[in-house]
């Protein structure tokens, strides 16, 4: 960058004309091919964006307002009736209630991910290894998953045995996916070995973006691991572990393959999610389904929105 | 460095026996379904889960591949996924450039129109965007889930957005001098220095489409256009109980996995942690 060439005609006559440029775009008169470019680049994500994304938005809050079966040429307006029908009948609204399984279920993944990150933030002998075999199961197929949990769970499955070798008297097992008061536990343990991965490579990943002098400053002041993690690592991992929060809270909803795979969702393992599909796709009741959409639309926006007001985002705006 | 004290020996030592613990839960199940996989039926049904097989067979993997049709389930998926994530690319670079390079009226509009749509929760909506498709005539082709994949992906935008930011504008403006056209900018100069969120993109992109289970449930109920996740699902309807050749199916979709893992580990944390924080 020290050598600048002098000014060659040529140069001048270029710089000339990017002036020009310039001084055109800037009054504001563009052509209307000017005009038309970023719009070519755009057609076609905004009409699959629309197609895909937001008429069916706009479908679903139509049909929420209706009793339509999903195949009959008429729709019949019924207001409010399908939102009134959801929070009345008990054995719609109790999905709330297998929700709250799976965000307690949250919450102990968030914990146990925190730690292992912390850990393996530190000097750690085969950290790769170790990093793999917990990340690994969050790539794996959920059909696959299902597979694997069905036979760990099923009676004389892994899950019996192994708890036979630390001295459980076999037949003392309960039915882990037969017994409705068991089975949302078992599910949500399931999640926790699923996506706890994910929630660990986050936080690693942000732990080891904090400059490492920092700690050996901590340490040579004498700062045990608790106080590192207390005083250092928290803080600076604090807006992750908020989003993974509010996460936590839109995902319990919206949880629904591994429950689906596994059981259909029976012996009460229905979620918010399994009860919409099985409602538009096996009982014609497109309305209804569509009201519960809306209502599950509503309150992730909602928690979005209160997301935004705890944790200002200090990055991310599109322009 | 510190000194070996007692508590920190007692430390370390809970330390190395968490790991270990979390390592068991989160492989013993699943080698137990490759022990189970290996066992011919009749050692499956005298053996206990954990018990080694006690001679090897591979016939259970050969029957899960020919009747979970497994041959043509990878097709397809290789199909839709090649499909989906080279048109993602194409279109999420177009976009990112369009929002990225451009100043023009509507622009907070049609960002914002992104931005929301990445708050909308897919499998709930799906009530709805079923209609959509089939007023399409894509339901039951292989075109319903790759129009799918292509039209609702924000991640990919915002991946590619934020890249095309650090690459400097002076560039763009130097080609301009040389009287390059907007669409051969974008092609010569932007969409080659965008290589690595393009990878990202393939990556997290690829492992969705490879692992989804419920759009092509929803949108392929037919027989042949069976993927990887439906062809499994289907699987265990007929043989209920023959946990070998079911384990053999589950295995037969993990190893691609398992191999593409190990390969490129550094790839696919970085593309992970790109993909999810957004």
């Amino acid at each position: 960058m020290t050598d600048v060439p002098a000014p060659t005609r040529e140069s001048q006559t270029v710089v000339a004309r990017f002036l020009d440029s310039l001084r055109a775009s800037a009054s504001g008169k563009k052509s209307f091919r000017q005009r038309l470019i970023p719009w070519l680049f755009l057609v076609v994500p905004l009409v699959l964006l629309i197609t895909f994304t937001y008429v069916p938005v706009a479908n679903m809050f139509w049909y929420s307002f209706t009793s339509w079966n999903g195949i009959s040429k008429t729709k019949k307006v019924v207001g409010l009736d399908n939102y009134t029908e959801f929070f009345t009948r008990p054995d719609l609204y109790r999905v709330f209630f297998v929700s709250l399984y799976y965000l307690a279920a949250s919450i102990l993944q968030i914990a146990l991910a925190l730690y292992f990150a912390t850990l393996l933030s530190f000097n750690t002998k085969f950290k790769n290894l170790f990093k793999g075999i917990i990340f690994f199961p969050y790539l794996i197929n959920g059909v696959a998953i299902s597979f694997v949990f069905l036979f760990f769970f099923q009676p004389g499955g892994t899950l019996d045995t192994v708890l036979g070798f630390l001295g459980m008297d076999k037949g003392s097992a309960p039915q882990w996916l037969g017994n409705p008061d068991i089975v949302n536990f078992s599910l949500a343990g399931t999640s926790v070995w699923r996506y706890m991965g994910l929630n660990f490579v986050l936080f690693l990943g942000a732990i080891q973006s904090i400059p490492g002098g920092i700690y050996e400053a901590a340490e040579l002041d004498g700062a045990s691991r608790w106080q590192q993690f207390r005083y250092l690592i928290a803080p600076s991992i604090k807006p992750i572990i908020s989003l993974s929060f509010i996460l936590a809270v839109s995902g319990s909803l919206a949880v629904f393959e591994i429950p689906f795979i596994m059981l259909d969702g029976a012996n009460g393992s229905t979620t918010f999610v399994i009860q919409t599909v099985k409602l538009a796709f096996e009982n014609n009741k497109v309305g209804l389904a569509s009201a519960m959409a809306v209502i599950l639309l509503l309150i992730v926006l909602l928690v979005t929105w209160i997301q935004r007001i705890l944790v200002p985002e200090e990055e991310v705006d599109l322009s | 460095m510190r000194a070996v004290t007692p508590r920190s020996a007692l430390a370390s030592t809970g330390k190395y026996t968490s790991l270990v613990v979390w390592s068991l839960v989160a492989l013993v199940p699943l080698v137990v379904i490759g022990l189970t996989s290996l066992k011919t039926p009749k050692d499956y049904a005298t053996s206990g889960p954990l018990e080694l097989p006690k001679s090897l067979t591979f016939s259970n993997f050969t029957r899960a591949f020919t009747d979970a049709k497994m041959g043509e389930a990878f097709l397809n998926t290789t199909f839709i996924l090649v499909i989906s994530v080279g048109g993602t690319i194409i279109i999420g670079t177009m976009t990112a450039y369009a929002l990225d390079r451009f100043q023009f009226r509507f622009k907070k509009l049609v960002v914002a129109l992104f931005l929301v749509a990445t708050l909308v929760p897919g499998v709930t909506t799906q009530v709805a965007t079923f209609q959509v498709v089939n007023t399409l005539g894509l339901y039951n082709t292989r075109w319903a889930p790759i129009a799918l994949f292509l039209g609702t992906d924000i991640v990919s935008i915002y991946i590619f957005v934020q890249f095309m930011r650090s690459i400097p504008i002076s560039l763009d403006e130097a080609a301009k001098l040389d009287g390059a056209n907007h669409f051969r900018i974008y092609r010569s100069i932007i969409f080659p220095l965008l290589k690595p969120a393009i990878a990202t993109v393939v990556i997290i992109k690829g492992i969705a489409v490879y692992n989804e289970f419920y759009i092509p449930f929803l949108y392929m109920p037919s027989q042949d256009l069976g993927v990887i996740s439906t062809s499994l699902f289907r699987f265990k309807g007929p043989l209920g109980t023959q946990w070998e050749v079911l384990s053999a199916g589950a295995v037969i979709v993990i190893i691609p996995t398992l191999v593409l893992f190990l390969l490129l580990q550094r790839w696919i944390y970085n593309g992970i942690s790109a993909g999810a924080t957004k």
